[in-house]
């Protein structure tokens, strides 16, 4: 890690090639070591083993890739610029902007009511903020990786879009119910004495550092739910019955759509822990719209996060705010298992 | 020197804590700190981003844990007149 620090671009230089050759024979790799383990083929176990040890690796390495690029993207924005590029934008263009920077502000929901009250304070619409709330939690570096490494970048897609269709009109119609009331009155009352901040623009160096420092907080912090949801997916994968799922979370099931949400808004795991589960769950029968649902309540709304905005929201916009997301996941879920 | 440490309670808060009072004993320096953990306190010092380090009225890191030492560093910039 020292060297790492000391010569930021030099070991990019020598850390890419070694990863592309790692990606690259990851396959035979896997295939190598469940024949060393002397399985016995096609039996279930074996199976399992195989999925587990081939998709840990890969999704290591994806996420390793993607945070590093995404923490220098990172290093370009802060909540005060998105702050700063959102003041006195209308409300439209305002949510339509605050949701595709909750993409890439860096954003920890230990900081949602900070950032709360700096995006009030600067003026900025409710509705506005919410967009922001929304997407910076749903839309992560993380979910959109393991999509992309286990689906293929058609599914990663469709979940940027469709992530950013909720926080853009939930944001909207937050907005327009007028729910300034419901905010507590004393974030109304706060002006920050100082201006924060003032950070001195890095130079490129230190954002390939900020590169690496995201890599080791973010992967540091999530391969434990990754290793545990990869082997939930891989028990899955090896024991549960083909289309066990198609009756429970299936198409025909029209109740399986608000059923997953109701379940998943309090259910709460990073996307490392339940993205591998839900792959398996697809394999087993479960539809697309109803799996999606399922995924972005657990990612987008958690019990933690709620429970610390109550600090700045009344209970009746707590449940506007849960009410109407949930509301937009389960149109999502049921426009996929009538699209797919 | 006083010294604040911004932020609600979680984990990152904790670690900032911790790696503080680890780099105050590594440089032998004398300092108050106080934990600050209402939010309209912390948005008082006008951050977005915690945890926060205030030395002496003074936000000097927001958002993200320093390596203690970075913390060391920062902690020697601001030390006031002795």
């Amino acid at each position: 890690m020292k060297l790492v620090e000391k010569y930021p671009l030099g070991s990019v230089v020598i850390l890419l090639p070694l990863w592309i050759a790692l990606y690259a024979i990851l396959q035979h790799g896997a295939d190598a070591l469940v024949l060393l383990t002397g399985l016995p083929q096609g039996e279930r176990l074996t199976e399992a083993v195989r999925f587990f040890v081939y998709e840990v690796p890969k999704v290591l390495l994806l996420l390793t890739l993607v945070v590093f690029v995404v923490g220098i993207v990172r290093s370009y924005f802060s909540p005060e610029r998105t702050r700063a590029m959102l003041g006195g934008k209308s409300l439209f263009t305002g949510n339509v902007l605050a949701s595709l920077l909750g993409i890439v502000t860096p954003f920890c929901s230990c900081s949602a009511v900070p950032l709360f009250i700096g995006f009030v304070e600067a003026g900025i619409p409710l509705g506005v903020t919410f967009s922001f709330l929304i997407s910076a939690p749903m839309i992560n570096e993380i979910a959109v990786v393991l999509l992309f490494g286990l689906f293929g970048w058609q599914t990663a897609l469709l979940y940027v879009g469709t992530g950013l269709v909720i926080a853009i009109t939930a944001g909207f119609v937050i907005g327009k119910l007028k729910v300034e009331r419901f905010v507590e009155d004393w974030v109304f009352q706060i002006h920050s004495n100082s201006a924060g901040m003032q950070e001195a623009a890095p130079v490129f160096r230190n954002r390939i550092q900020s590169g690496y420092s995201a890599v080791s907080d973010i992967v540091g912090k999530v391969w434990p739910y990754l290793l545990v949801g990869i082997g939930v997916g891989a028990g899955i994968h090896g024991y549960v019955p083909e289309n066990f799922m198609a009756g429970l979370m299936g198409k025909s099931a029209w109740w399986s759509v608000p059923v997953a949400v109701l379940i998943g808004v309090p259910l709460y795991s990073n996307a490392a822990g339940i993205i591998p589960v839900v792959q398996a769950l697809l394999a087993k029968g479960a539809s697309l719209g109803t799996a999606l649902a399922f995924m972005m309540s657990v990612i987008g709304l958690s019990l933690p996060e709620t429970i610390i905005l109550r600090k700045v929201l009344k209970l009746p916009l707590i449940f506007i705010f849960v009410g109407v997301v949930a509301f937009g996941i389960i149109i999502v879920g049921y426009f996929f298992n009538l699209v797919y | 020197m006083n010294i604040k440490i911004l932020g609600s309670g979680c984990m990152n808060c904790k670690t900032l804590h911790r790696r503080t009072e680890e780099a105050l004993s590594e440089l032998h320096l004398e300092a108050t700190i106080e934990k600050v953990e209402g939010y309209q306190e912390i948005a008082a010092y006008g951050i977005m981003k915690t945890p926060g380090l205030v030395i002496d009225e003074k936000v000097v890191v927001a958002g993200f844990v320093p390596p203690v030492e970075k913390l060391k560093e920062i902690l020697l910039a601001h030390r006031g007149p002795q």
